[in-house]
């Protein structure tokens, strides 16, 4: 029973994690058709601007609860900027290239962020454990959880529900659903895509360094951590189906219930559980759960 | 009119020019054209699904396999000679590609590229997890044999270095060959469109399975050889940045001709090295900048240089 609680908690905690990292990808690849590699590198980012955001604000001995503002506002402006920076400088002048090919530019894209993040940052480990350690724990049925945990799936449940609305109660995300769709449709109809472009990969690269600051207290921030990230977000977004927020929602919490119960029952299967579940998704279902299979074409 | 196609007599000066080099070479460079040699293997398996218009981002699994078939065979088995692994490693490779292509056939695009990811990412999880053969660490790898015969340390690199010359060869005279055959040109056709070649009668999907087997068999010898000239192997061998290299490598020569992937890998190991030399912090900068300007400037790679000299030479 306990340890059924455990996974439980354990994975749903993944999961928020693993949902807010996979949410800007699926939001740009469904947007722009492009599988952000480097999305990976921009959750780094975030969590290396929220990390020295914290040691900067808890040496100088601020109003320790107001912390939380200041990190997350520095990852996610962080992130924006490098978001902005890729998008003007880069990925505009690529636009309507192959979907592959669009992926080896943000490997590219990738290859160059983590050089920069180590010549920004340098290559020591960053600890921001204070507000990690600021919300303090609690004790359900006998077992003691940190109550960061709770603020990490508060955060996805909020940035879930924003999404949700933004997409589905607001002027801008019709167009964005416009967009989706069909862009030479919404561009005939006099939408503006490459600004629905730009506005969308700025909003996921925000997102992707959002997933970073939340994270950084949660564990100690070294080089490559963005690596590992992108891949699993990638896994979580194929299963749910490219571009589908719904889907990535669904993705991350099989993901991370499976992974919960891999680590708890037999640690060693616990890489092999994840793009197991992905395998295994595809083969069922090519296109991820949550998207329509398409009609090919002659 | 039709122009001599020379490639085979030219492949053959090559080789043999490659053989006398290898004596001269100082040993740095024998070592890191042996890799370039290797690693050209798995792309030119790669270029070969590329052509007919599927990428795969998980050729590192079977680069993977085949390092790691020559270090069980030699450390656990007591199997050493080089050209009898390299047999066992494609066999081994080709049954397991048999199997998951009879799936990924039936895949196109982006989903072909995440599905083969998640299989190299499943052999990097469990070699990870599996302390029998070094986790993260990897091992090292007995001193591969020639036929009976053990090279002194000396001799080894220039064995080996010999041994992926010929290997080489053949793959890229027997490859150039197989673009001409009308399997190779069914290829392209699957990429242009799938459902004429339907309707000409010839199965996609057989044709796709054909190739995935093939680039998986050759990944696994590329492999096996760096597995011997280096000596060690581990799990980075099958992580999804060794199968982008791959991909990055393809892109770099070209998909035009069975040799632009090998001038391909050898440039990328050559920028890869001074990169690394001349700047220690900043060489992955270097070369996703190298890779963004080839995507920009020369979309059919490295070769499209060399192409356009040759104005009205047939299209191989």
């Amino acid at each position: 029973m306990d340890t059924l609680l455990v996974i439980l908690i354990d994975g749903i905690v993944y999961s928020s994690w693993l949902f807010i990292v996979a949410a800007g990808l699926t939001l740009v690849y469904g947007v722009m058709k492009i599988l952000n590699m480097a999305h990976g590198s921009l959750y780094a980012i975030g969590a290396y601007s929220a990390a020295s955001m914290v040691g900067w604000y808890f040496t100088n001995g601020y109003v320790p609860w107001a912390s939380y503002l200041v990190f997350l506002a520095a990852a996610i402006l962080a992130g924006a900027f490098a978001g902005l920076l890729i998008e003007r400088g880069l990925l505009r002048v690529m636009y309507g290239r192959d979907e592959v090919v669009m992926i080896l530019v943000t490997y590219g894209v990738l290859l160059i962020l983590e050089d920069v993040i180590k010549l920004l940052w340098g290559v020591e480990a960053y600890f921001a454990y204070q507000p990690y350690s600021l919300v303090g724990r609690t004790k359900l049925l006998g077992i003691t959880f940190a109550n960061y945990d709770f603020v990490l799936i508060a955060a996805a449940v909020v940035i879930g529900a924003m999404l949700w609305a933004g997409l589905n109660r607001t002027i801008q995300g019709k167009l964005l659903r416009a967009v989706i769709h069909d862009r030479d449709i919404s561009m005939a109809m006099g939408i503006n895509v490459k600004r629905t472009f730009f506005v969308t990969f700025v909003l996921g690269s925000a997102l992707g360094a959002l997933a970073g600051g939340l994270t950084a207290p949660a564990l100690s921030v070294v080089p490559g951590i963005g690596i590992e990230v992108g891949i699993l977000a990638f896994a979580v977004v194929v299963i749910g189906g490219l571009g589908s927020v719904g889907g990535a929602a669904v993705g991350a919490l099989m993901v991370g219930i499976a992974r919960a119960i891999a680590v708890h029952t037999y640690p060693q299967v616990e890489l092999f559980v994840i793009y197991g579940v992905m395998a295994m998704v595809l083969v069922v279902r090519p296109q991820g759960l949550f998207v329509s299979t398409v009609a090919r074409k002659i | 009119m039709l122009k001599t196609d020379n490639t085979s007599r030219n492949l053959c000066i090559a080789f043999v020019l490659l053989l006398l080099v290898g004596l001269i070479l100082p040993n740095w460079l024998a070592f890191l054209t042996t890799i370039a040699l290797a690693k050209a293997m798995v792309v030119v398996g790669l270029v070969m699904l590329m052509r007919a218009g599927l990428v795969s981002f998980g050729q590192g699994l079977y680069y993977c396999l085949g390092g790691y078939t020559v270090g069980i065979a030699g450390q656990h088995l007591g199997i050493t000679d080089a050209v009898g692994i390299l047999f066992v490693s494609a066999f081994i490779a080709g049954c397991l590609a048999a199997l998951l292509g009879l799936l990924l056939c039936r895949y196109r695009e982006i989903f072909f590229a995440m599905l083969t990811l998640a299989f190299s990412m499943i052999l990097y999880g469990v070699l990870v997890k599996t302390s029998e053969l070094g986790s993260t660490d990897g091992f090292n790898v007995a001193k591969v044999t020639l036929l009976g015969w053990q090279p002194s340390p000396g001799q080894l690199s220039l064995v080996v270095y010999s041994l992926a010359c010929l290997v080489a060869f053949l793959t890229a005279f027997f490859m150039h060959r197989y673009y001409q055959s009308g399997m190779g040109f069914a290829g392209e056709a699957v990429r242009e469109n799938e459902i004429r070649v339907e309707y000409l009668g010839v199965s996609p999907q057989r044709v796709v399975f054909i190739k995935y087997v093939l680039a998986a068999m050759l990944a696994a010898v590329g492999g096996s050889i760096t597995a011997m000239i280096a000596g060690h192997v581990d799990p980075e061998m099958a992580y999804w940045t060794t199968s982008g290299e791959f991909v990055f490598v393809a892109l770099l020569g070209g998909t035009g001709h069975v040799v632009a992937a090998f001038i391909g890998a050898f440039l990328f190991e050559v920028i890869r090295t001074i990169a690394f030399d001349l700047a220690p912090y900043t060489w992955q900068m270097i070369l996703g900048t190298t890779l963004l300007l080839v995507i920009f400037f020369l979309p059919k790679g490295l070769w499209s240089l060399l192409k356009a000299k040759k104005v009205g030479g047939n299209n191989v």
